[in-house]
């Protein structure tokens, strides 16, 4: 690595690196570019890129119909369909009460509130499949919640409604935690000024408030849906796995390398990447849509 | 956990009284309050829904656990399949977050320090493990290494295992624990830019030096919370891990595959008490965090005001 001489470092800058430092002369009294961006390009490349390229790759060998065929069987639409549909649900009901949950904590005092806000992250820090476990136990029919919902006719462990709780569950602090720097930052000036314009809270709210967070409120809602879809640990102890009625996509790809039918695999796989991505370019435009208003308002 | 705040009914005296709130009644309420009523519906609300959603299932954990007493849930330790899962938890763990530290170190380096093309191309590449689903961050592994993948007959001529074995479980926890560190130091080195780091090379300091006596004390809480979040997801990842391990016991399994099996064996006292233990980890992890957080807020700001 070496770096022990600063003049000798320099150097070997400038060797590796002749258009950077002539185009950044001003930078280049740094040392360390060379070594430190090779490292980068290469440990990225190993560990991610080149196997990401593998997945590509390996659905393409099957040629167009194949591929057709492995990510349009029954069984696997019936997976995209339980998946997305569940996966939509609970990013809205996440966008919905997380919205509550963090106006509650920027807005108001209450006691434990600094315990609540904190203990938001455990679902990032709890391993998905304890979250799993956990909500199996509470909302199984013999739960402390399941044996109270189930005579009512309420099923939830092994429905499509365990497994939108259980994304409920993981997605939630996105919402909130996207939310919450938003809602700081809101201008109490701008709803003084509605409210003295005559608007009761309720319009304030929806024409002041609600289109000046919409842009976070949005990104937190494709975060959680975004993790929502790929999710699995969480899922799998409360959904049951009956394929065609709770066998969740990520699950699917399990069963189908269990099969030994890893290109299948591949390409179910290849249709989620290309979700979450899409998903996640939405994101970044609304950041950067939400980063123009906010610059704007400065 | 925190039974007397997360219960709306004890809550509802507690609003009551003046003092917990800014404001105390209607009759005070400025225009840009809301009633006492709406936010009583909306204080009740969070609290119940956390409770439904989070607070009863993390209790949950430890009554399944403790629900025949302290003895069989000590003697769920006394397995030597769990210490097996221990070892190799922290074997992966132990080797992942260490190599993804020098990562994100090297990765925030070039990319705050210094100017190139395609900078925000390679923050987004540095961020796609998060984009990928945990099965598929397995499945690319098996692809790759497995019998039937690129580069398996020539490995397993050589007698190398990777999937099924413990390298796999080291990859695919090196790869979802990726982008941790380095997300973490990219913003803040950013703001903080590169005028000490030139002065102290001016003033003779090597490039190690100057790393570890100037810029490596303003970066270190934000570097300490990106270990945090890694070993918690490290210690905890499923799904991807899932995927590589072949589920060999006391050979492949780390502690949640661990709970899985117990748990698919009905042996839920032994699958909640381990459980229970990662469910203590998580809750440190979130102490530490929360701790580091308003420290890396205060360096956040110190190095806007600088500039």
């Amino acid at each position: 690595m070496g770096g022990s001489e600063p003049a000798r470092e320099r150097d070997t800058l400038k060797q590796k690196t002749p258009p950077m430092s002539k185009n950044f002369a001003k930078r280049q009294v740094l040392p360390g570019f060379g070594i430190t961006m090779g490292y980068t390009v290469t440990y990225l490349s190993l560990i991610v890129l080149v196997p990401l390229a593998t997945l590509f790759l390996k659905s393409a060998g099957l040629g167009v119909a194949d591929f057709w065929k492995a990510v349009s069987s029954p069984r696997v639409v019936a997976s995209y369909k339980l998946t997305f549909g569940a996966s939509l649900v609970a990013a809205t009901i996440n966008a919905v009460f997380g919205f509550v949950v963090a106006w509650t904590l920027v807005r108001y005092k209450f006691p434990g509130k600094r315990i609540i806000d904190a203990m938001i992250d455990l679902p990032f820090a709890l391993p998905t499949a304890v979250s799993g476990i956990a909500l199996t136990a509470v909302y199984s029919s013999h739960g402390w919640f399941g044996q109270y919902l189930e005579p009512l006719g309420i099923k939830v462990a092994y429905t499509p409604i365990g497994i939108t709780l259980a994304l409920v569950f993981i997605g939630l602090p996105f919402v909130v935690r996207t939310l919450q720097p938003a809602l700081a930052d809101l201008e109490r000036e701008s709803e003084e000024a509605a409210a003295s314009l005559g608007a009761n809270r309720f319009q304030t709210f929806t024409r002041v408030i609600l289109p000046t967070i919409l842009p976070a409120l949005l990104t937190g809602f494709a975060l959680s849906l975004a993790r929502a879809i790929g999710e699995y640990g969480s899922v799998v102890f409360i959904s049951g796995n009956m394929p065609m009625r709770t066998e969740i996509t990520s699950l699917l790809i399990i069963s189908k390398l269990e099969q030994y039918d890893t290109a299948g695999a591949a390409a179910i796989s290849v249709v989620m990447l290309i979700a979450s991505f899409g998903l996640l370019l939405s994101i970044n435009l609304l950041q950067h849509l939400a980063g123009r208003r906010y610059q704007g308002a400065h | 956990m925190n039974a007397s705040t997360s219960n709306p009914s004890t809550l509802a005296v507690t609003l009551e009284s003046p003092e917990s709130w800014q404001v105390a009644g209607p009759q005070l309420r400025t225009a840009t309050e809301e009633s006492i009523w709406v936010r009583w519906l909306l204080v009740g609300s969070t609290l119940t829904f956390l409770t439904l959603v989070l607070f009863v299932p993390l209790a949950a954990i430890f009554a399944e656990a403790l629900r025949k007493g302290w003895a069989a849930y000590f003697a769920s330790f006394n397995n030597p399949n769990f210490w097996s899962a221990v070892k190799l938890s922290f074997l992966a763990t132990g080797i992942s977050v260490p190599a993804n530290l020098i990562f994100g170190v090297a990765a925030s380096w070039a990319i705050a320090k210094f100017d190139f093309r395609g900078k925000s191309l390679l923050i987004t590449l540095i961020d796609l493990p998060f984009a990928v689903s945990p099965v598929v961050s397995g499945l690319i592994y098996v692809l790759l290494f497995g019998m039937t993948g690129w580069m398996g007959p020539w490995l397993s001529s050589h007698n190398i295992q990777i999937i099924f074995a413990v390298p796999g479980i080291v990859l695919a926890t090196i790869f979802v624990t990726f982008p941790f560190v380095a997300r973490e130091l990219i913003p803040l080195m950013q703001e903080q830019g590169s005028e000490e780091e030139q002065a102290a090379v001016s003033l003779g300091a090597n490039g190690w030096q100057t790393f570890f006596r100037v810029t490596l004390p303003n970066v270190k809480w934000a570097l300490l919370y990106g270990v945090i979040l890694s070993t918690a997801r490290a210690m905890g990842e499923f799904g991807a891990v899932s995927v590589v391990s072949g589920h060999i016991r006391g050979k492949t399994n780390t502690l949640p595959l661990h709970i899985e099996v117990l748990y698919n064996e009905y042996n839920f006292v032994a699958a909640f008490a381990v459980a229970s233990l990662l469910t203590l980890l998580a809750l440190v992890t979130l102490v530490m965090k929360t701790t580091l957080e308003w420290r890396i807020q205060r360096d956040l700001e110190e190095a806007g005001k600088s500039e």
